[in-house]
């Protein structure tokens, strides 16, 4: 590794900058942890002028964290970053935006109820000079705003609101503001995430204009067909290291996705010999929309078409890299999202309406959320409380709760699955992340249900708990539970499920047996923009 | 599964421990006081004690020492205490309800048409203001609830729809013994039963009995708080709101209960102010939402939803009682004495929240 990348050599010095073609950033041995867990480890970076730099890696490799700290987001790291070859340090996001440094977001950083004009100057207005100092220069802002807006073939009325505009135009507003604070080094984290075609290709003129402008571009993406579309030189990240930087010409696409992955299975999983029973859940067809769309605009759609089976005793692997809309699958079975038109849906062989998460439960539907503490628990009640609460009708007959019932249940749980607190009453916030996921899958195992939707069940929890819930997940197929689970962890994915559903971009774009997944495999479908 | 022989045990010795809504962790280096002020009932009684003892320093020449004066203040509270078990209720779904003033005011001016110029009997007046209040409060609740308006905005609309009602139904007139004739003159007729025998004082005059409806009505909620499936519900909703969603809890019916509940207490304590007033006046109840509110937060519970009950907001009626009381018995003047119960109420939330 390294062998391509020879950015350093030469800016290692002030020096430097008499060479023809200085490096733009150059990130120099980065490390970072948080809580004493390591996410980036000795990283290598550099951004030359007029070129795309592809950062790619799984979920988890670290390129979002490498990312912010070029923002300025994190300042707390180790290890040099030098701007045209000149060691720099940012003290924050609005330091690191001074220097030229622009972030395009994946969720947008515009200011909807604000017009085009007063987004692009936002921070950094315009104003008259002498006493009226604190004035802002409407005219001025506007004529500088259409001249950027122009190089960017960019038509539209700079004094309406941002909302009234569609993504591609925002994602192109954004731009626009990035050159209003002369931004050098653009960093796009999936950009084209929200985009249709042809506004990708409107994208990718733009930055190739940019290109001929001496500007850099960071641009980070899951779309295989990008990477090969827009790069120059691709850097991959795993596990929070630097895998290795080669120029797109040079690294194929098989080679790319061995970089990515690149470990051995290592962590050992129960063996499972459950006997699979009959279908305790169908999916055919089932497509979500957008929340908030209403009829009158285009509908766009989470999750297109997906038809899938679950049996009893079985896991089925729901694989995606994010943003594929395996999650949005799982809350629109749940009925997170609602009634949905469009697909059917049985649970042992009945025809089940989605209509809400109530409705869900009461069919026999379990769905642990991927966020335990925004979406999971009630960190403020007890452990007890918080067991009990999907399923209180059994401890409160006659609507009057018995709280030595509710104990027992909860002291039951507690006990089956090793949970660690000091009592029953213990507010789950000050739990550990492993005992809360056990919390959290108590909950969900005391309302009986058939089939559990588990969305990264480990996420977040030490070695120790996974192992456990592991476990956990191999008695429940035992007693016959149906589970669809996701998860981005590739080992835990081949490990534990009986069949893999990849999706990619809201469709299910590869089905693979246990025997067959291979990490490559799997990478490749996520990455993949065929359905099949 | 993986034996965990010490977790258990733990688990066994403190089955019986505290009371969720008292439940913090006891850990063993700190100090005493510490320990004891990390318990919410420590931290709402502090300040009742404290006015306590001012009182006891103050006592306006051992006024503070008769029983009449502790029992004044009860009946004086009691109905500012009526609306904030309603209160009470809505904060702890992680709404607000500034509606409960006006609520008090319309159902003072019907209560009081009913059964002063129409001569209703009681037992037909009050179920029927009662079914008034809780409608206004529905109001509140299903804008809330079904068109996810924010309870600030829906509950406004409400406190200034219902003070137009009430003005309305009185034609701006205070509505009281004095009848006015169509030739001009006022005829006056006699006050029904029902006004004398609820500003009333029973048990040989020791207790007022609008400081027994006020205590029914803490009762009555504490058993739906504490005791029914639907209290815990309301903690689960204000506690967040998205994962009692996911967990199937019907968020929408929580809603709809707490301010219709809160709607029916305003009707209760607009009843209990027209026999204090023997008059149902159209202004009635202005700013009682904001005097509500303060009992509430006073005693503890989080106005961000999910934490505090009704034996806090017990407590927090009587910190605030008394406070107005002592002030009033050492004869501070009412300038003062706003001042100094708006400086007492942050100094009071403020000692609260040190924890840590």
């Amino acid at each position: 590794m390294g062998a391509l990348s020879t950015g350093e050599a030469k800016t290692s010095n002030a020096a430097a900058r008499t060479e023809p073609d200085p490096a733009l950033l150059t990130m120099t041995g980065i490390s970072k942890s948080f809580l004493g867990v390591p996410v980036l480890r000795d990283v290598s970076f550099d951004l030359r002028p007029g070129e795309v730099h592809v950062l790619a890696g799984e979920n988890g490799a670290g390129k979002s964290t490498l990312m912010k700290i070029a923002a300025g987001v994190h300042t707390d790291y180790e290890g040099e970053i030098a701007l045209l070859g000149l060691p720099s340090r940012f003290s924050s996001p609005q330091d690191a935006a001074a220097r030229g440094i622009s972030v395009i977001h994946q969720e947008m950083s515009l200011i909807d109820s604000m017009s085009v004009v007063d987004n692009i100057f936002l921070g950094r207005e315009l104003t008259r000079s002498g006493t009226a100092r604190q004035w802002t220069d409407r005219s001025a802002q506007l004529r500088k705003a259409r001249e950027f807006c122009e190089q960017l073939d960019l038509d539209i009325d700079l004094s309406r609101l941002v909302e009234d505009y569609s993504l591609s135009v925002k994602n192109r507003i954004e731009i626009a503001k990035a050159l209003a604070f002369n931004a050098r080094i653009f960093i796009m984290d999936e950009p084209t995430s929200a985009l249709s075609g042809p506004e990708v290709d409107k994208l990718f003129g733009l930055i190739r204009q940019l290109k001929t402008r001496g500007c850099g571009i960071i641009y980070i993406t899951h779309r295989m067909e990008e990477i090969y579309r827009i790069a120059d030189r691709i850097t991959v990240l795993r596990d929070g290291r630097h895998v290795g930087t080669a120029p797109a010409g040079q690294l194929s696409e098989p080679e790319l996705i061995r970089w990515m992955i690149g470990r051995e299975l290592s962590r050992h999983f129960p063996v499972r010999r459950t006997a699979i029973g009959a279908v305790r859940l169908e999916i055919d067809g089932l497509s979500v929309p957008k929340p908030g769309g209403t009829s009158t605009t285009k509908k766009s759609w989470l999750v297109r078409e997906v038809s899938l089976s679950v049996r009893a005793g079985e896991i089925v692997g729901l694989a995606g890299l994010e943003g594929s809309g395996n999650t949005d699958l799982l809350r629109g079975i749940f009925g997170a999202y609602g009634k949905l038109e469009q697909g059917k849906v049985a649970i042992d062989g009945a025809r089940f309406e989605i209509h809400s998460p109530r409705r869900s439960v009461q069919q026999g539907l379990a769905y642990l959320t991927n966020d335990r503490k925004g979406t999971g628990l009630i960190l403020g009640l007890g452990l007890a409380e918080n067991i009990t609460l999907a399923s209180l009708e059994a401890v409160s007959p006659a609507l009057w709760m018995r709280r030595a019932m509710e104990w027992q249940v909860a002291d039951r749980h507690v006990r089956a699955l090793g949970i660690r607190a000091a009592g029953l009453w213990q507010e789950v916030a000050t739990l550990s992340g492993g005992n809360q996921q056990k919390v959290a899958l108590a909950k969900w195992i005391e309302t009986r249900p058939g089939v559990l939707l588990l969305d990264e069940p480990t996420r977040g929890v030490d070695v120790g708990s996974k192992h456990e819930i592991y476990e956990l997940m191999t008695q429940w197929t035992k007693d016959g539970f149906a589970i669809l689970m996701i998860t981005s962890e590739m080992p835990e994915l081949l490990g534990l499920a009986d069949r893999i559903v990849v999706m990619h971009r809201g469709r299910v774009t590869a089905r693979f047996g246990r025997a067959e997944a291979t990490q490559e495999k799997v990478l490749k479908a996520a990455m993949a923009d065929e359905a099949v | 599964m993986n034996e965990t022989p010490t977790a258990e045990r733990e688990i066994l010795l403190d089955v019986r421990g505290p009371r969720a809504d008292t439940g913090a962790p006891v850990s063993g280096q700190k100090s005493v006081l510490r320990v004891a002020f990390e318990r919410p009932w420590v931290r709402a009684l502090a300040p009742l004690c404290f006015v306590l003892i001012i009182g006891a320093v103050f006592n306006a020449q051992g006024s503070f020492f008769k029983w009449g004066t502790h029992r004044d203040m009860l009946r004086q509270v009691s109905v500012y205490g009526i609306l904030a078990c309603g209160m009470t209720l809505v904060i702890i779904t992680g709404g607000i309800d500034l509606a409960v003033g006006s609520i008090l005011g319309v159902c003072a001016v019907i209560f009081s048409i009913l059964s002063i110029h129409l001569g209703w009997s009681a037992w037909a007046a009050i179920p029927l203001v009662v079914l008034a209040g809780t409608t206004c409060g529905l109001l509140s609740g299903g804008m809330v609830a079904r068109f996810r308006m924010q309870p600030f905005i829906a509950t406004l609309a409400v406190m200034v729809f219902a003070r137009g009602l009430a003005k309305w139904v009185s034609g701006g007139q205070k509505i009281s013994s004095a009848v006015l004739n169509p030739d001009g003159s006022y005829k006056y007729v006699d006050l029904p039963r029902i006004f004398s025998a609820l500003d009333h004082k029973i048990l040989g005059e020791n207790i007022a009995v609008v400081t027994l409806i006020f205590l029914a009505c803490i009762g009555l909620c504490r058993v739906l708080l504490a005791k029914l499936r639907w209290g815990r519900y309301f903690y689960a909703t204000g506690g967040n709101e998205e994962a009692a969603r996911l967990s199937g809890i019907p968020i929408q019916g929580v809603k709809l209960l707490a301010y219709g509940m809160s709607g029916l207490l305003s009707a209760v304590a607009g009843i209990c102010q027209a026999v204090q007033e023997q008059q149902g006046d159209p202004e009635a109840g202005s700013t009682y939402e904001l005097s509500a509110i303060a009992i509430v937060v006073m005693g503890g519970t989080s106005l961000n939803g999910g934490r505090g009950g009704m034996l806090f907001t017990l407590v927090g009626a009587m910190t605030i009682g008394y406070l107005e009381k002592i002030l009033s018995i050492n004869a501070v003047g009412e300038a003062s004495r706003l001042m100094l119960t708006g400086s007492i109420i942050v100094a009071a939330v403020l000692f609260q929240r040190v924890r840590k």
